[in-house]
C-alpha cells in the first residue's frame, strides 16, 4: 500500500509539471490557434539561462532564476510572438507548426553548440529528504513540486476568472471579433497568453531540471508528453490540460513500476490513440465545429 | 606570366602539403560525441586529443605526425556502423572507440573484416569472447570488475541481500549477468532486479521498487548520467543505501552531476584520476589545463590507448603494420618504465582483455577517495 501511495505522489508531482507545460499548449491554441512544437525546448531553455546566470554572471541560484524568468518571458514570450508567430500565422496553422519544429531544432543545436552534449548539474528547489505521513515516507521534493504547481495553476485560474484582464483574455479566446467590438485590445490579450506561457515553462523548467539534469535533449520527451497530456485532457480546455498532465504522470509511474520500464514510453502513446479514437475532443474538451 | 608563376607556385605548395599529409599516420576515433553517453565518449575523445597533441609535439610516431579523424556515433548502433565504414574508407592505422558496448558489438565485424586493430572503451563482458583478434580493451571487462566488487560486498559491507538497478543495454545486461553469477557464488541474495532504459530521466518508480526491497545494499549499474539521476532520486526519496557500484557510479562526471547525492557511494574503479599514482595526477593536471574539466576513467582510457599504439609501433615493430600490431598486442605488458604515459603497468591477454591494478573507492565530500589498491589479477 505504501508503494502505491508513494508512486501516486511521485506521479502527481511529475504530472503536475506536464500539466504546467500542457496548459501553455492550450492557452496558445485557444487565443491564437498556435500549436507550438518547440514547447519542450521552451522548458529546456530556462534551465540553461539559470546556469548562465550562475556560471557567467556569478549570481546565486534564486537571482539566477529571476534573471532566467525575465529572459524567458522576453525571448520565449515576446520575441517568439513578434518574430515567429505573427509573421507566420497569417499563412495558416500548418506553416507555423513546421516553423516551431524548426525552432525546436534550432534551440537544441544552439544549446548543444554552446553548452555541449553533456548533462549539467542543476540545483534542486529544496534539499533532498523525506517526510513521514501516516507511516508512509514521501520525498519532500515531490511534495514541494506538487505544491508549487498547484499554487501556480490556482493563481492562473484566479487571474483568468477573477480579474478584468483575465476575463478579457477569455473573451478574446472565445470570440475575437466580438471582443474587438466590445473594445478589448485582442492583440494585447494574445500577447499576454504568450508571456504567461513563457512564465509557465520557466516554472516547469526550474522544477523538472533537478530531476532530469540540464541537457539539450530534455525538451524532446517533455514536449511530447505535454502535447499528449493536452490532447488527452482536451486541447481547448485549461482544466483538460491539468487533468491530462496529472493522469499521464501517474499512469507513467505505475506503468514503470508494475508493467515494464521498457514499455513505459509506449503507454502515453497508447492512451493518445485510444482517446483520439473514442473521444477526439479529449476527456474534458468540448467539440469544436468549423465552417468549411 | 606573373599569374602563371603564382599559379604554379601555389600548385607546387599544395602538392607538397598533400604529400606531407599523405605521410601522416591516420588514427580514427569513432565514438559517442553526442547521444546518451556523450559524457563518456567526450572524455575518451579528449584523452585521445591530449595524447595526439603531445606525441605530435614530440615528433609523432616513427617521425610521422598523427592525423586524427573524429566520427560521432551519436550513441546509435546504426549510425555507428555507417561512421565506422566511413572511418575504414579513410584507411586508418588503428581505430579508437567506440565506448558504448552496443556500438562496439555493431561495428567490430567491419573492423575484423578490414583487419584493422581497434582499441575499444566498451566494458561488456562478451566483447572479448567473440573471436575478434583485432579487438583490445582499454579498461576492464565486467568479468574482471564484478568479482572484485562482489568480494567487497561480502567482506567489507557484510551484505546478505542486494537490490540491483541496471541499464538495459549491452553494457548493463553484461554487468547484471556477471554480478548475479558472482553474488550467487558468495551466497548473497538478489532481492530486487530493476531494469531501466538508457537515457531514462525519471527514476521515481524504480527507486520506489528499490525501497520496497529493503536490501542490505543497493547496487547501481548504469551510465554516468543515469547513475547521477538514480542517486538524486534515491536521496530525494530518502533511500539510505549503502550504494555500491563499479566505475561509472563513482566517476567524476557522476559525482559532478549527482552533487551531494553521490556522497557515501562506494565501489570498484578500474581507472581514476584520483589514483594515488604521481603519473596519473600529472596526467589529470595536464588534462584539466587543456580541457578545463577533471577527466574521468574514460579520459585515461583514451590517453593511454594512443600511447600504447606509439609504444607497440615504435618499440616492438619499428613499422606501421596492422597485422603485426595486433599480434604484438596479445600477451603484451607495457610498463611505465618503458612508456611513462601508459601511467600504470598494463597487460593485454590473448583475447584482448586488459589487466592492471584497480581501486576500491568511496565518494567523500564530492571527491573520490581511494580506500584500497587492488593488485593485477596476474599477480
Amino acid at each position: 500500500m505504501a508503494d502505491v501511495v508513494q508512486l501516486l505522489v511521485a506521479g502527481l508531482a511529475t504530472g503536475a509539471i506536464y500539466a504546467l507545460v500542457a496548459i501553455g499548449f492550450t492557452l496558445l491554441w485557444q487565443t491564437s490557434q498556435t500549436i507550438n512544437f518547440a514547447q519542450g525546448e521552451f522548458v529546456m531553455l530556462p534551465a540553461f539561462f539559470v546556469l548562465i546566470g550562475m556560471s557567467h554572471f556569478g549570481l546565486s541560484f534564486w537571482p539566477s532564476v529571476a534573471l532566467a524568468a525575465v529572459v524567458s518571458v522576453v525571448v520565449l514570450g515576446l520575441l517568439f510572438k513578434r518574430l515567429m508567430v505573427d509573421p507566420v500565422i497569417r499563412h495558416g496553422v500548418l506553416p507555423l507548426v513546421i516553423a516551431t519544429i524548426g525552432l525546436a531544432i534550432f534551440f537544441k543545436e544552439v544549446v548543444r553548440e554552446f553548452y555541449g552534449a553533456d548533462a549539467q548539474p542543476f540545483p534542486p528547489v529544496v534539499a533532498a529528504g523525506d517526510m513521514t505521513v501516516l507511516g508512509i515516507a514521501f520525498a519532500v521534493q515531490s511534495l514541494v513540486v506538487l505544491a508549487i504547481s498547484i499554487v501556480a495553476v490556482v493563481a492562473l485560474q484566479l487571474f483568468l476568472n477573477g480579474t478584468r484582464t483575465g476575463r478579457c483574455m477569455q473573451a478574446s479566446a472565445q470570440n475575437p471579433t466580438v471582443a474587438r467590438l466590445l473594445g478589448i485590445p485582442v492583440e494585447r490579450m494574445i500577447l499576454y497568453t504568450f508571456l504567461i506561457n513563457a512564465a509557465l515553462v520557466t516554472l516547469a523548467s526550474i522544477l523538472i531540471t533537478p530531476i532530469y539534469l540540464a541537457k539539450f535533449t530534455n525538451g524532446e520527451w517533455l514536449g511530447l508528453y505535454a502535447f499528449i497530456a493536452a490532447i488527452v485532457g482536451g486541447f481547448n480546455q485549461v482544466r483538460g490540460a491539468i487533468v491530462g498532465g496529472l493522469l499521464l504522470g501517474v499512469i507513467d509511474n505505475f506503468a514503470a513500476a508494475y508493467l515494464s520500464s521498457q514499455y513505459r514510453m509506449a503507454i502515453p502513446l497508447l492512451i493518445l490513440i485510444v482517446v483520439i479514437l473514442f473521444r477526439p475532443q479529449g476527456l474534458l474538451g468540448r467539440i469544436e465545429e468549423r465552417t468549411v | 606570366m606573373g599569374r602563371l608563376r603564382f599559379g604554379l607556385a601555389l600548385s607546387a605548395l599544395m602538392l607538397l602539403l598533400g604529400h606531407a599529409s599523405a605521410e601522416d599516420v591516420k588514427l580514427a576515433y569513432v565514438g559517442e560525441i553526442s547521444g546518451s553517453i556523450a559524457v563518456s565518449g567526450g572524455n575518451f575523445r579528449d584523452g585521445i586529443i591530449l595524447a595526439v597533441e603531445e606525441i605530435n609535439a614530440a615528433g609523432g610516431i616513427l617521425k610521422q605526425k598523427i592525423a586524427l579523424s573524429q566520427l560521432d556515433t551519436q550513441t546509435n548502433p546504426g549510425v555507428a556502423r555507417a561512421q565506422m565504414q566511413k572511418a575504414i574508407d579513410g584507411d586508418p592505422y588503428v581505430v579508437l572507440g567506440p565506448i558504448f558496448s552496443g556500438n562496439v558489438k555493431a561495428t567490430m565485424p567491419l573492423l575484423q573484416q578490414a583487419e584493422i586493430p581497434h582499441l575499444i572503451g566498451g566494458e561488456a563482458a562478451e566483447l572479448t569472447n567473440l573471436g575478434d583478434r583485432y579487438l583490445f580493451r582499454t579498461s576492464f571487462g565486467q568479468q574482471i570488475g564484478m568479482p572484485k566488487i562482489s568480494n567487497y560486498i561480502r567482506d567489507e559491507l557484510k551484505a546478505k541481500t542486494i537490490a540491483l538497478i541496471w541499464v538495459n543495454n549491452d553494457f548493463g545486461k553484461g554487468g547484471r549477468d556477471n554480478l548475479i553469477k558472482q553474488l550467487a557464488a558468495r551466497n548473497i541474495k538478489l532481492v530486487a532486479d530493476v531494469s531501466t532504459e538508457s537515457g531514462q530521466v525519471d527514476f521515481a518508480a524504480d527507486v520506489v521498487k528499490l525501497k520496497a526491497a529493503n536490501a542490505d545494499a543497493v547496487f547501481v549499474y548504469s551510465n554516468e548520467e543515469e547513475c547521477a539521476r538514480i542517486m538524486r532520486e534515491a536521496r530525494k526519496q530518502g533511500l539510505k543505501g549503502p550504494f555500491v557500484g563499479d566505475t561509472t557510479l563513482l566517476s567524476q562526471k557522476t559525482i559532478e552531476l549527482a552533487g551531494d547525492a553521490a556522497n557515501g557511494v562506494r565501489g570498484h574503479v578500474g581507472l581514476t584520476a584520483d589514483a594515488p599514482i604521481p603519473a596519473v595526477a600529472e596526467f589529470s593536471t595536464k588534462f584539466q589545463k587543456r580541457f578545463n574539466y577533471k577527466p574521468d576513467h574514460n579520459g585515461i582510457k583514451g590517453y593511454t590507448a594512443v600511447y600504447a599504439i606509439r609504444y607497440v609501433t615504435e618499440k616492438r615493430l619499428g613499422k606501421f603494420d596492422r597485422k603485426a600490431f595486433a599480434q604484438a598486442m596479445h600477451g603484451l605488458t607495457i610498463s611505465p618504465k618503458d612508456e611513462p604515459a601508459i601511467l600504470m603497468e598494463t597487460t593485454w591477454d590473448d583475447v584482448g582483455e586488459i589487466d592492471r591494478i584497480s581501486f576500491l573507492a568511496e565518494v567523500v565530500n564530492g571527491q573520490q577517495k581511494i580506500i584500497q589498491v587492488l593488485p593485477k589479477l596476474g599477480k
